[in-house]
């Protein structure tokens, strides 16, 4: 059994089925890729490990317990944190206040610090713009801002909803190094990502959720080689 | 004209109090709870029922005893607030504004002739009533009763602005404020941060009617629906769900009163209130701090 795994789960939204027996895992360590087309039901597996939408069916373990049936701020106190699709940073907060409410959860204020500080080490542009509004930041800004925020509360397993989102390559490059270097610290990474090209770049294993189905799995460097991928997701080659 | 500053203040003190809880609870889950007013009632009760009891069991200095009754109040309050929202408003959170709507009025209308049938139509005397003297102020009278009343509110402002400002739970109320699918995200339990909301708000609005009680020394069942609509109208000129934006709202709209009724009469009191209620929601619904919408709460 895997450290997180969905067992066969659907999802219904009313009538409509967002997943149709959905099987994987992710193993501690490493970085999982999910990779689709618009309304592929990326963003709601993420929903369904964090706690925002429930299975109609299949079974959702983390470390072999049943983790469906708990609600959102219960998944984080377990380690499971969720950077979202458009990363919903409080606009008009400071950019140290969002990072406080990332560690919401964490009583300590010398741990707050440290973790600030580790934060602050890794994107420096943050620290520049610490008393500046969320709301007030680029882009590239505000992903680093959701994904510091998550780290602050130092998740064990970090669910990334498509980080290059709306990002110039430049910047793109930068948040999945950002990614990657979490990850050599020991942080598992479950990344969302249309992006294909540079999420395997990074992931160690890969899924291909095609309307609500798995498709496709494997580590990442074949599915980078595989044509069926290729071609529908790195454009052709 | 120092006189008629004080009155003023005194009034609004009393009208950022409840505006208080009427604008958090607004910037929290979008709700205008009707029955917001009817907590001050209550807490002008529930200090009458505690009052008697103290007096007739212990003998204390009144200052004391208010103080103690004023925090035993804010307590019973507070709980009935939450209360309130556990059992009528949280299981229809998600249902049309008109439904929640509808549940405070007839919320209100419960706590009204809940109170009415426990202790009758007829105002009831409240125990004990500040009234000890005056000091004079550059020439002006100014009553006891006032300057405590403006004391006890700013202590309370300021602690709950320093509270919502800098403390953690108070980041929390503020994050759901703004966006509370993002707020879970951080593992903040929004219906224990709303409960949270729902108690401080009462207990302000209870504190006011305890205050009330002790200043004017009648209560009666109907005395939270005016200072529920003026609450209202002070909140909304200093733009709902902006906790700065009560604060003025009520001082600027007791001012205003008091000063109307000095220059032209007082039966104007509350043509004037609600001239302003309707001024601002026709011009500027975003009251005067609203230009910062976002900055709910
Ligand atoms: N709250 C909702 N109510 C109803 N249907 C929904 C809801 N959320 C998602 N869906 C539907 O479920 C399907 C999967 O949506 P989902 O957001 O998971 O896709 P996605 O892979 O994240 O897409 P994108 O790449 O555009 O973000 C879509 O058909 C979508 O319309
Ligand atoms: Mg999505």
């Amino acid at each position: 059994m895997s450290w997180l795994e969905l067992d066969a789960v659907d999802v219904h939204y009313g009538r409509v089925q967002a997943l149709r027996q959905v099987s994987l895992g992710v193993e501690e360590g490493e970085i999982v890729a999910l990779l689709g087309n618009n309304g592929a039901g990326k963003s709601t597996t993420l929903n369904l490990i964090s706690g925002f939408v429930r299975p109609s069916a299949g079974a959702l373990t983390w470390q072999g317990q049943d983790v469906s049936r708990l609600k959102p701020h219960q998944l984080v106190a377990q380690g499971i944190v969720h950077v979202p699709e458009g990363r919903r940073i409080f606009s008009t907060m400071t950019v140290q206040e969002n990072l406080l409410l990332g560690g919401y959860l964490v009583r300590d204020p010398a741990v707050i610090k440290r973790r600030l500080d580790q934060v602050y080490d890794l994107m420096p542009r943050l620290q520049e713009r610490r008393g500046q509004e969320g709301g007030t930041l680029s882009g590239g800004e505000q992903q680093m801002l959701a994904i510091g925020r998550a780290l602050i509360s130092a998740p064990r397993l970090l669910l990334l909803d498509e980080p290059s989102m709306g990002l110039a390559p430049l910047l793109v490059a930068q948040v999945m190094r950002i990614i990657a270097a979490v990850n050599q610290s020991g942080m598992t990474v479950f990344v969302v990502e249309q992006n294909a090209k540079a999420a395997l770049q990074i992931a160690h294993r890969a899924y291909v959720l095609d309307t609500g189905s798995v498709s496709l799995c494997g580590p990442a460097a074949d599915l980078a080689q595989d044509p069926r991928v290729v071609e529908a997701y790195l454009g052709g080659a | 004209m120092i006189q008629v500053i004080v009155n003023g203040l005194s009034v609004g003190a009393f009208y950022a109090l409840v505006a208080l809880g009427y604008s958090m609870v607004y910037g929290i889950i979008k709700l205008l709870n009707f029955a917001h007013g009817d907590i001050y009632m209550l807490g002008a009760y529930v200090g009458f029922v505690v009052l008697g009891a103290l007096t007739s069991w212990l003998s204390l200095p009144t200052a004391l005893g208010l103080v103690l009754v004023t925090l035993v109040t804010m307590a019973l309050t507070g709980g009935a607030g939450v209360l309130m929202e556990r059992v009528a408003y949280r299981p229809i959170r998600h249902a049309p504004r008109l439904s929640l709507l509808i549940t405070a009025v007839g919320l209100s209308f419960a706590l009204e002739y809940g109170v009415r049938q426990i202790f009758g139509p007829k105002p009831s005397h409240f125990p004990v009533q500040i009234d000890a003297g005056s000091v004079n102020l550059f020439g002006a009278t100014i009553t006891t009763a006032r300057i405590i009343v403006i004391l006890v509110a700013g202590v309370l402002m300021v602690v709950l602005s320093l509270f919502v400002a800098k403390t953690r739970q108070g980041r929390a109320m503020r994050a759901i404020a703004l966006d509370a699918k993002a707020a879970r995200l951080m593992g903040i339990d929004v219906d224990r941060t709303i409960s949270l909301v729902f108690f401080i708000g009462s207990a302000l609005a209870g504190a006011a009617g305890v205050l009330a009680g002790a200043v004017y020394g009648t209560i009666d069942f109907l005395m939270g629906f005016i200072i529920g609509i003026k609450a209202f109208t002070a909140a909304v000129i200093g733009g709902i769900g902006n906790l700065y934006g009560a604060m003025l709202g009520g001082v600027a709209l007791g001012l205003l009163e008091s000063f109307g009724v000095a220059w032209l009469g007082g039966q104007w009191r509350d043509v004037f209130s609600f001239l302003c209620l309707i001024l601002f929601l026709t011009f500027r619904p975003t009251g005067i701090l609203g230009g910062r919408v976002v900055e709910r709460m």
